[in-house]
Protein backbone atom coordinates (compact mmCIF):
# COMPACT_ATOMS: atom_id res chain seq x y z
CA UNK A 1 0.00 0.00 0.00
CA UNK A 2 0.94 3.75 -0.51
CA UNK A 3 1.77 5.66 1.80
CA UNK A 4 2.21 9.56 2.15
CA UNK A 5 5.04 10.85 5.05
CA UNK A 6 4.66 14.33 5.53
CA UNK A 7 7.65 16.53 5.83
CA UNK A 8 7.66 19.44 7.78
CA UNK A 9 11.75 20.03 8.32
CA UNK A 10 10.64 18.65 12.44
CA UNK A 11 13.67 15.98 12.89
CA UNK A 12 14.98 13.26 11.43
CA UNK A 13 12.46 11.01 9.03
CA UNK A 14 14.69 8.32 7.99
CA UNK A 15 13.62 6.04 11.12
CA UNK A 16 9.57 5.57 9.91
CA UNK A 17 10.62 5.50 6.54
CA UNK A 18 12.58 2.86 6.99
CA UNK A 19 10.24 0.71 9.38
CA UNK A 20 7.10 1.70 6.90
CA UNK A 21 8.94 0.19 4.02
CA UNK A 22 10.19 -2.95 6.28
CA UNK A 23 6.32 -3.54 6.51
CA UNK A 24 5.74 -3.36 2.99
CA UNK A 25 4.71 0.50 2.56
CA UNK A 26 5.31 2.72 -0.46
CA UNK A 27 6.16 5.87 0.88
CA UNK A 28 6.33 8.76 -0.47
CA UNK A 29 7.62 11.96 1.17
CA UNK A 30 6.27 15.43 0.05
CA UNK A 31 5.58 19.07 1.57
CA UNK A 32 3.18 19.66 -0.82
CA UNK A 33 -0.51 19.91 -0.28
CA UNK A 34 -0.94 18.69 -3.82
CA UNK A 35 0.23 15.51 -3.01
CA UNK A 36 -1.10 15.70 0.23
CA UNK A 37 -4.58 15.81 -1.47
CA UNK A 38 -4.07 12.37 -3.80
CA UNK A 39 -2.75 10.41 -0.67
CA UNK A 40 -4.22 7.18 0.23
CA UNK A 41 -3.03 6.89 3.77
CA UNK A 42 -1.13 9.75 5.94
CA UNK A 43 1.66 9.73 8.44
CA UNK A 44 2.44 12.94 9.95
CA UNK A 45 5.71 12.29 12.28
CA UNK A 46 7.78 14.86 14.09
CA UNK A 47 9.97 15.29 16.94
CA UNK A 48 11.17 18.63 18.15
CA UNK A 49 8.94 21.58 19.13
CA UNK A 50 5.99 22.14 18.64
CA UNK A 51 6.30 25.75 16.82
CA UNK A 52 7.88 23.82 13.90
CA UNK A 53 4.34 22.53 13.10
CA UNK A 54 3.94 26.56 11.85
CA UNK A 55 5.60 25.15 8.52
CA UNK A 56 2.21 23.24 7.65
CA UNK A 57 -0.04 26.32 8.25
CA UNK A 58 2.73 28.03 5.99
CA UNK A 59 2.46 25.65 2.95
CA UNK A 60 -1.18 24.84 2.93
CA UNK A 61 -0.93 21.30 4.30
CA UNK A 62 -2.58 22.12 7.33
CA UNK A 63 -6.09 22.60 5.15
CA UNK A 64 -5.03 19.64 2.87
CA UNK A 65 -4.88 17.16 5.83
CA UNK A 66 -8.34 18.47 7.10
CA UNK A 67 -10.14 17.53 4.00
CA UNK A 68 -8.16 14.20 3.41
CA UNK A 69 -9.62 13.35 6.98
CA UNK A 70 -12.81 15.17 6.19
CA UNK A 71 -12.93 12.44 3.34
CA UNK A 72 -11.89 8.76 5.61
CA UNK A 73 -8.30 9.22 4.53
CA UNK A 74 -6.67 6.97 6.75
CA UNK A 75 -4.27 9.45 9.48
CA UNK A 76 -1.45 8.80 11.75
CA UNK A 77 0.64 11.52 13.60
CA UNK A 78 3.56 10.25 15.72
CA UNK A 79 4.84 12.66 19.21
CA UNK A 80 4.32 15.90 17.67
CA UNK A 81 2.45 14.63 14.91
CA UNK A 82 0.09 13.07 17.76
CA UNK A 83 -0.07 16.61 19.49
CA UNK A 84 -0.79 18.49 16.57
CA UNK A 85 -4.18 16.94 16.23
CA UNK A 86 -5.30 18.64 19.46
CA UNK A 87 -6.04 22.52 19.96
CA UNK A 88 -2.57 23.45 20.47
CA UNK A 89 0.40 23.04 22.83
CA UNK A 90 1.65 25.09 25.96
CA UNK A 91 4.83 24.58 24.60
CA UNK A 92 3.72 27.26 21.44
CA UNK A 93 0.39 28.81 22.79
CA UNK A 94 0.61 31.38 19.52
CA UNK A 95 0.54 28.00 17.35
CA UNK A 96 -2.53 26.35 16.85
CA UNK A 97 -3.12 22.60 16.32
CA UNK A 98 -5.87 21.06 13.88
CA UNK A 99 -7.93 20.98 16.62
CA UNK A 100 -9.44 17.36 15.33
CA UNK A 101 -9.11 17.35 19.47
CA UNK A 102 -10.51 19.80 21.16
CA UNK A 103 -8.42 19.63 24.12
CA UNK A 104 -4.52 21.45 24.59
CA UNK A 105 -1.33 19.59 25.38
CA UNK A 106 0.95 20.45 28.17
CA UNK A 107 3.82 20.33 29.52
CA UNK A 108 4.64 17.39 32.58
CA UNK A 109 4.15 18.93 35.92
CA UNK A 110 7.13 20.14 37.34
CA UNK A 111 7.95 17.19 39.99
CA UNK A 112 11.02 15.38 41.37
CA UNK A 113 10.56 13.05 38.31
CA UNK A 114 12.80 14.05 35.41
CA UNK A 115 11.09 15.30 32.03
CA UNK A 116 11.41 14.78 29.13
CA UNK A 117 10.15 11.23 30.07
CA UNK A 118 12.37 8.78 28.24
CA UNK A 119 12.49 5.44 27.92
CA UNK A 120 10.46 2.24 27.48
CA UNK A 121 6.90 2.30 29.30
CA UNK A 122 3.57 0.44 29.27
CA UNK A 123 0.56 1.16 27.84
CA UNK A 124 -2.83 0.40 29.11
CA UNK A 125 -5.05 -0.13 25.86
CA UNK A 126 -8.70 0.76 25.41
CA UNK A 127 -10.52 -2.59 24.48
CA UNK A 128 -12.28 -1.03 21.25
CA UNK A 129 -9.11 0.48 19.87
CA UNK A 130 -8.22 -0.10 15.95
CA UNK A 131 -4.50 0.64 16.43
CA UNK A 132 -3.99 -1.98 19.17
CA UNK A 133 -5.99 -4.50 18.01
CA UNK A 134 -3.66 -7.71 18.92
CA UNK A 135 -1.30 -5.67 20.87
CA UNK A 136 -1.17 -7.24 24.68
CA UNK A 137 -2.42 -5.00 27.43
CA UNK A 138 0.55 -3.35 28.83
CA UNK A 139 2.86 -3.58 26.30
CA UNK A 140 5.88 -1.71 25.99
CA UNK A 141 6.71 0.99 24.07
CA UNK A 142 9.66 3.75 23.56
CA UNK A 143 8.30 7.34 24.22
CA UNK A 144 10.96 10.49 24.19
CA UNK A 145 9.03 13.75 24.58
CA UNK A 146 8.45 16.51 27.48
CA UNK A 147 4.64 17.58 26.75
CA UNK A 148 1.71 15.23 26.85
CA UNK A 149 -2.16 15.21 26.00
CA UNK A 150 -4.92 14.30 28.61
CA UNK A 151 -6.84 11.80 28.92
CA UNK A 152 -10.38 11.65 26.90
CA UNK A 153 -13.31 9.96 25.75
CA UNK A 154 -11.04 9.46 22.54
CA UNK A 155 -7.89 8.06 24.45
CA UNK A 156 -6.79 4.28 22.89
CA UNK A 157 -4.01 3.88 25.53
CA UNK A 158 -2.73 6.00 28.68
CA UNK A 159 0.53 5.80 29.91
CA UNK A 160 1.33 6.75 34.11
CA UNK A 161 4.47 9.26 34.27
CA UNK A 162 4.28 11.89 36.81
CA UNK A 163 0.29 11.19 36.24
CA UNK A 164 -1.67 9.01 33.42
CA UNK A 165 -1.28 10.86 29.82
CA UNK A 166 -3.00 9.91 26.38
CA UNK A 167 -0.27 7.79 25.40
CA UNK A 168 -2.29 7.39 21.89
CA UNK A 169 -5.33 8.89 20.74
CA UNK A 170 -7.85 7.88 17.58
CA UNK A 171 -11.53 8.74 16.62
CA UNK A 172 -12.72 7.64 13.27
CA UNK A 173 -10.31 7.38 10.66
CA UNK A 174 -7.89 9.57 13.50
CA UNK A 175 -5.45 7.96 14.91
CA UNK A 176 -2.11 9.63 17.29
CA UNK A 177 0.72 7.95 19.20
CA UNK A 178 2.83 10.03 21.70
CA UNK A 179 5.46 7.26 21.55
CA UNK A 180 7.86 6.12 18.43
CA UNK A 181 6.03 3.01 17.31
CA UNK A 182 9.13 2.65 14.71
CA UNK A 183 11.30 2.16 17.96
CA UNK A 184 9.20 0.12 19.50
CA UNK A 185 10.04 -3.38 18.20
CA UNK A 186 7.83 -5.95 18.08
CA UNK A 187 4.86 -3.99 19.56
CA UNK A 188 5.56 -0.89 17.20
CA UNK A 189 5.56 -2.80 14.43
CA UNK A 190 1.98 -4.32 15.22
CA UNK A 191 0.84 -1.02 15.62
CA UNK A 192 1.94 0.17 12.46
CA UNK A 193 1.06 -2.84 10.66
CA UNK A 194 -2.97 -2.36 12.23
CA UNK A 195 -2.86 1.39 10.53
CA UNK A 196 -1.59 0.18 6.57
CA UNK A 197 -4.15 -2.60 7.34
CA UNK A 198 -6.80 -0.11 8.58
CA UNK A 199 -9.76 0.52 6.05
CA UNK A 200 -12.13 3.61 6.55
CA UNK A 201 -15.02 1.63 5.13
CA UNK A 202 -14.68 -0.74 7.98
CA UNK A 203 -15.78 1.91 10.92
CA UNK B 1 6.07 2.24 35.07
CA UNK B 2 9.18 4.11 33.26
CA UNK B 3 11.65 1.18 32.78
CA UNK B 4 15.05 1.44 33.48
CA UNK B 5 17.21 0.79 29.93
CA UNK B 6 19.78 -1.73 29.23
CA UNK B 7 21.79 -0.49 26.25
CA UNK B 8 24.40 -2.49 24.13
CA UNK B 9 27.37 -0.83 22.94
CA UNK B 10 29.15 -1.51 19.97
CA UNK B 11 32.41 -0.61 19.60
CA UNK B 12 33.33 -0.36 15.87
CA UNK B 13 36.73 0.29 13.94
CA UNK B 14 36.83 0.59 9.74
CA UNK B 15 33.72 -1.55 10.01
CA UNK B 16 34.37 -4.19 12.11
CA UNK B 17 33.02 -4.16 16.11
CA UNK B 18 36.67 -4.15 18.00
CA UNK B 19 36.63 -4.66 21.83
CA UNK B 20 34.49 -7.17 23.85
CA UNK B 21 35.09 -9.92 21.01
CA UNK B 22 36.99 -12.95 21.36
CA UNK B 23 38.50 -13.30 18.10
CA UNK B 24 38.16 -9.90 16.22
CA UNK B 25 39.99 -11.27 13.41
CA UNK B 26 37.40 -13.87 12.52
CA UNK B 27 34.57 -11.04 12.78
CA UNK B 28 33.78 -9.60 9.23
CA UNK B 29 32.93 -6.44 8.00
CA UNK B 30 29.23 -7.42 8.48
CA UNK B 31 29.07 -7.94 11.94
CA UNK B 32 27.85 -4.17 13.57
CA UNK B 33 24.73 -4.99 11.67
CA UNK B 34 24.00 -8.59 13.07
CA UNK B 35 25.76 -8.24 16.19
CA UNK B 36 23.14 -5.05 16.89
CA UNK B 37 20.34 -7.00 15.36
CA UNK B 38 21.00 -9.87 17.74
CA UNK B 39 21.24 -7.60 20.76
CA UNK B 40 18.21 -6.15 19.73
CA UNK B 41 16.49 -9.41 19.62
CA UNK B 42 17.79 -10.84 22.99
CA UNK B 43 16.09 -7.90 24.63
CA UNK B 44 18.12 -4.67 24.70
CA UNK B 45 16.23 -1.83 24.80
CA UNK B 46 18.86 -0.02 22.55
CA UNK B 47 21.75 -0.11 21.01
CA UNK B 48 25.04 2.71 20.83
CA UNK B 49 27.63 1.88 18.47
CA UNK B 50 30.82 3.78 18.92
CA UNK B 51 33.09 4.80 16.17
CA UNK B 52 36.81 4.68 17.17
CA UNK B 53 38.07 5.07 13.43
CA UNK B 54 40.01 8.92 13.24
CA UNK B 55 40.66 8.74 9.79
CA UNK B 56 38.71 11.13 7.13
CA UNK B 57 38.40 7.73 5.00
CA UNK B 58 37.03 5.83 7.40
CA UNK B 59 33.58 8.27 7.52
CA UNK B 60 32.01 6.99 4.59
CA UNK B 61 32.79 3.37 5.74
CA UNK B 62 30.82 3.84 9.10
CA UNK B 63 28.15 5.44 7.30
CA UNK B 64 27.71 2.09 5.64
CA UNK B 65 28.28 0.86 8.19
CA UNK B 66 25.20 2.65 10.19
CA UNK B 67 23.26 2.25 7.02
CA UNK B 68 23.73 -1.71 7.00
CA UNK B 69 22.98 -1.52 10.99
CA UNK B 70 19.95 0.42 11.03
CA UNK B 71 17.95 -1.25 8.59
CA UNK B 72 16.59 -3.77 10.63
CA UNK B 73 16.96 -2.31 13.79
CA UNK B 74 13.89 -1.21 15.49
CA UNK B 75 14.75 0.17 18.93
CA UNK B 76 16.70 3.36 19.42
CA UNK B 77 20.03 3.60 17.55
CA UNK B 78 22.57 5.77 19.04
CA UNK B 79 25.79 6.86 16.79
CA UNK B 80 28.72 8.03 18.22
CA UNK B 81 32.40 8.78 17.20
CA UNK B 82 34.09 11.37 15.53
CA UNK B 83 31.04 13.83 14.81
CA UNK B 84 32.46 17.33 14.86
CA UNK B 85 29.70 19.00 13.09
CA UNK B 86 26.16 19.34 12.90
CA UNK B 87 26.88 18.11 8.81
CA UNK B 88 28.43 15.36 10.72
CA UNK B 89 25.19 14.54 12.80
CA UNK B 90 23.21 15.25 9.34
CA UNK B 91 24.98 12.28 7.87
CA UNK B 92 24.53 9.76 10.69
CA UNK B 93 21.11 10.82 11.11
CA UNK B 94 20.25 10.69 7.08
CA UNK B 95 22.07 7.29 7.73
CA UNK B 96 19.29 6.01 9.69
CA UNK B 97 20.69 7.03 13.55
CA UNK B 98 17.93 8.55 16.12
CA UNK B 99 20.22 9.82 18.57
CA UNK B 100 24.07 10.94 17.86
CA UNK B 101 26.56 10.86 20.79
CA UNK B 102 29.15 13.85 20.91
CA UNK B 103 31.86 14.31 23.66
CA UNK B 104 35.24 16.09 22.72
CA UNK B 105 33.47 18.38 20.13
CA UNK B 106 30.99 19.42 21.96
CA UNK B 107 33.73 20.56 24.60
CA UNK B 108 35.61 22.52 21.86
CA UNK B 109 32.65 23.44 20.09
CA UNK B 110 29.91 23.43 23.41
CA UNK B 111 27.11 25.24 20.53
CA UNK B 112 27.22 22.49 18.50
CA UNK B 113 25.14 20.78 21.27
CA UNK B 114 22.06 23.66 20.62
CA UNK B 115 22.48 23.59 17.01
CA UNK B 116 21.97 20.01 16.44
CA UNK B 117 19.49 20.34 19.04
CA UNK B 118 17.48 22.46 16.99
CA UNK B 119 17.71 20.64 13.74
CA UNK B 120 17.07 17.17 15.01
CA UNK B 121 15.46 17.88 18.26
CA UNK B 122 17.33 17.69 21.83
CA UNK B 123 16.33 13.99 22.21
CA UNK B 124 18.54 13.28 19.35
CA UNK B 125 21.57 14.54 21.25
CA UNK B 126 23.76 12.91 23.75
CA UNK B 127 26.44 14.40 25.61
CA UNK B 128 28.80 11.90 26.38
CA UNK B 129 31.58 12.16 29.41
CA UNK B 130 34.60 10.39 29.85
CA UNK B 131 35.28 11.49 33.85
CA UNK B 132 38.04 10.17 36.30
CA UNK B 133 38.11 10.90 40.07
CA UNK B 134 40.10 13.47 41.33
CA UNK B 135 42.32 11.77 44.26
CA UNK B 136 41.18 13.10 47.85
CA UNK B 137 38.92 15.14 46.34
CA UNK B 138 35.02 15.59 46.48
CA UNK B 139 33.24 13.60 44.02
CA UNK B 140 31.97 17.02 42.38
CA UNK B 141 35.53 17.36 41.25
CA UNK B 142 35.81 14.54 39.35
CA UNK B 143 37.78 15.35 35.67
CA UNK B 144 36.26 15.22 32.17
CA UNK B 145 38.76 14.01 29.50
CA UNK B 146 38.59 14.34 26.02
CA UNK B 147 40.65 12.07 22.86
CA UNK B 148 38.62 9.16 24.04
CA UNK B 149 40.53 9.53 27.68
CA UNK B 150 43.77 10.28 26.53
CA UNK B 151 43.59 13.78 27.04
CA UNK B 152 42.20 15.97 30.80
CA UNK B 153 41.02 19.03 30.77
CA UNK B 154 39.63 21.71 33.18
CA UNK B 155 36.22 20.52 32.96
CA UNK B 156 34.31 18.90 36.19
CA UNK B 157 32.04 16.05 35.09
CA UNK B 158 29.41 17.43 37.24
CA UNK B 159 28.93 21.28 36.01
CA UNK B 160 30.05 20.03 32.41
CA UNK B 161 26.64 17.91 32.83
CA UNK B 162 24.65 21.18 33.92
CA UNK B 163 25.84 22.90 31.51
CA UNK B 164 25.34 20.69 28.87
CA UNK B 165 21.81 20.03 29.77
CA UNK B 166 21.12 23.82 29.46
CA UNK B 167 22.61 23.84 26.29
CA UNK B 168 19.95 21.63 24.96
CA UNK B 169 21.35 17.60 25.10
CA UNK B 170 18.84 15.28 25.49
CA UNK B 171 20.76 12.82 27.43
CA UNK B 172 24.17 11.96 29.31
CA UNK B 173 26.53 9.34 28.75
CA UNK B 174 28.41 8.98 31.94
CA UNK B 175 31.86 6.73 31.84
CA UNK B 176 33.66 5.94 34.61
CA UNK B 177 37.42 5.76 33.47
CA UNK B 178 38.10 4.74 36.78
CA UNK B 179 36.30 1.86 35.91
CA UNK B 180 36.12 0.94 32.99
CA UNK B 181 36.92 -2.23 31.53
CA UNK B 182 37.11 -3.64 35.02
CA UNK B 183 34.15 -5.50 35.28
CA UNK B 184 34.25 -5.01 39.08
CA UNK B 185 30.93 -2.40 38.63
CA UNK B 186 30.15 0.89 38.04
CA UNK B 187 31.06 3.88 39.78
CA UNK B 188 28.02 4.48 41.57
CA UNK B 189 28.53 7.54 43.44
CA UNK B 190 30.03 9.60 40.42
CA UNK B 191 26.69 8.61 38.14
CA UNK B 192 24.43 9.57 41.22
CA UNK B 193 25.82 12.85 41.60
CA UNK B 194 25.56 13.39 37.75
CA UNK B 195 22.09 12.16 37.47
CA UNK B 196 21.18 14.11 40.49
CA UNK B 197 22.43 17.02 39.17
CA UNK B 198 20.63 17.27 35.65
CA UNK B 199 16.82 16.54 35.28
CA UNK B 200 17.92 14.43 32.02
CA UNK B 201 18.89 10.93 32.06
CA UNK B 202 22.11 9.64 32.61
CA UNK B 203 23.53 6.70 31.09
CA UNK B 204 25.96 5.04 33.16
CA UNK B 205 28.55 3.12 31.70
CA UNK B 206 32.18 1.52 32.41
CA UNK B 207 32.90 -1.46 34.95
CA UNK B 208 29.65 -3.71 33.96
CA UNK B 209 30.50 -6.86 35.28
CA UNK B 210 27.67 -8.96 37.24
CA UNK B 211 24.08 -8.63 37.03
CA UNK B 212 24.07 -7.48 40.93
CA UNK B 213 26.13 -4.36 39.18
CA UNK B 214 23.34 -3.22 37.17
CA UNK B 215 21.38 -3.46 40.39
CA UNK B 216 23.08 -1.26 42.34
CA UNK B 217 23.68 1.49 39.55
CA UNK B 218 19.78 1.87 38.94
CA UNK B 219 19.18 1.58 42.75
CA UNK B 220 22.17 3.61 44.62
CA UNK B 221 23.91 5.32 41.16
CA UNK B 222 20.19 6.92 40.59
CA UNK B 223 21.40 5.68 36.77
CA UNK B 224 17.85 5.75 34.31
CA UNK B 225 19.96 3.48 31.69
CA UNK B 226 22.86 1.27 31.98
CA UNK B 227 25.55 0.68 28.82
CA UNK B 228 27.55 -2.44 28.76
CA UNK B 229 29.61 -4.08 25.77
CA UNK B 230 31.38 -6.95 26.81
CA UNK B 231 29.30 -8.87 28.72
CA UNK B 232 27.33 -9.26 26.31
CA UNK B 233 29.70 -9.82 23.27
CA UNK B 234 31.51 -12.34 25.63
CA UNK B 235 28.01 -14.53 25.69
CA UNK B 236 28.56 -14.06 29.81
CA UNK B 237 24.31 -12.77 29.72
CA UNK B 238 21.98 -11.80 27.28
CA UNK B 239 20.35 -8.48 28.12
CA UNK B 240 17.03 -10.72 28.04
CA UNK B 241 18.58 -12.67 31.37
CA UNK B 242 20.13 -10.04 32.95
CA UNK B 243 16.63 -8.09 32.59
CA UNK B 244 15.12 -11.49 34.03
CA UNK B 245 17.74 -11.30 37.12
CA UNK B 246 17.37 -7.03 37.25
CA UNK B 247 13.20 -8.17 37.79
CA UNK B 248 13.85 -10.45 40.22
CA UNK B 249 15.90 -7.91 42.44
CA UNK B 250 12.72 -5.30 42.24
CA UNK B 251 14.32 -3.54 39.31
CA UNK B 252 11.40 -2.38 36.66
CA UNK B 253 12.57 -3.48 33.23
CA UNK B 254 10.85 -4.34 29.94
CA UNK B 255 10.00 -7.79 30.07
CA UNK B 256 8.67 -9.39 28.27
CA UNK B 257 10.86 -8.86 25.27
Amino acid sequence: MRVTVIDYKAGNLTSVLKTLTHLGAECEVTDDPVRVQKAERLVLPGVGHFAATKLLDDRGLTRAVREKIADGTPFLGICVGMQWLYAGSTEAPDQPGLAYFAEQCARFPNVSEKVPHVGWNSIRISPNSKLFAGVADNSFVYFTHSYKAPVTADTAATTDYIEPFAASVERNNVFGVQFHPEKSSDVGLKILSNFLAFNTEAI
Amino acid sequence: MITKRIIACLDVHAGRVVKGIQFVDLIDAGAPALLAERHALEGADEIVLLDITATHEGRQTLLDTVRRTALRLFVPFTVGGGIRSADDAAQVFDAGADKISINSAALADPNLITAIGNSFGAQAVVVAIDARREPNAPINQARVFVQGGRKPTERRAVEWAREAESRGAGEILLTSMDSDGTRTGFDCELTAAVSSAVRIPVIASGGAGTPAHFVDVFTRGRADAALAASIFHFGVSSARSLKQELARAGVSVRLPC
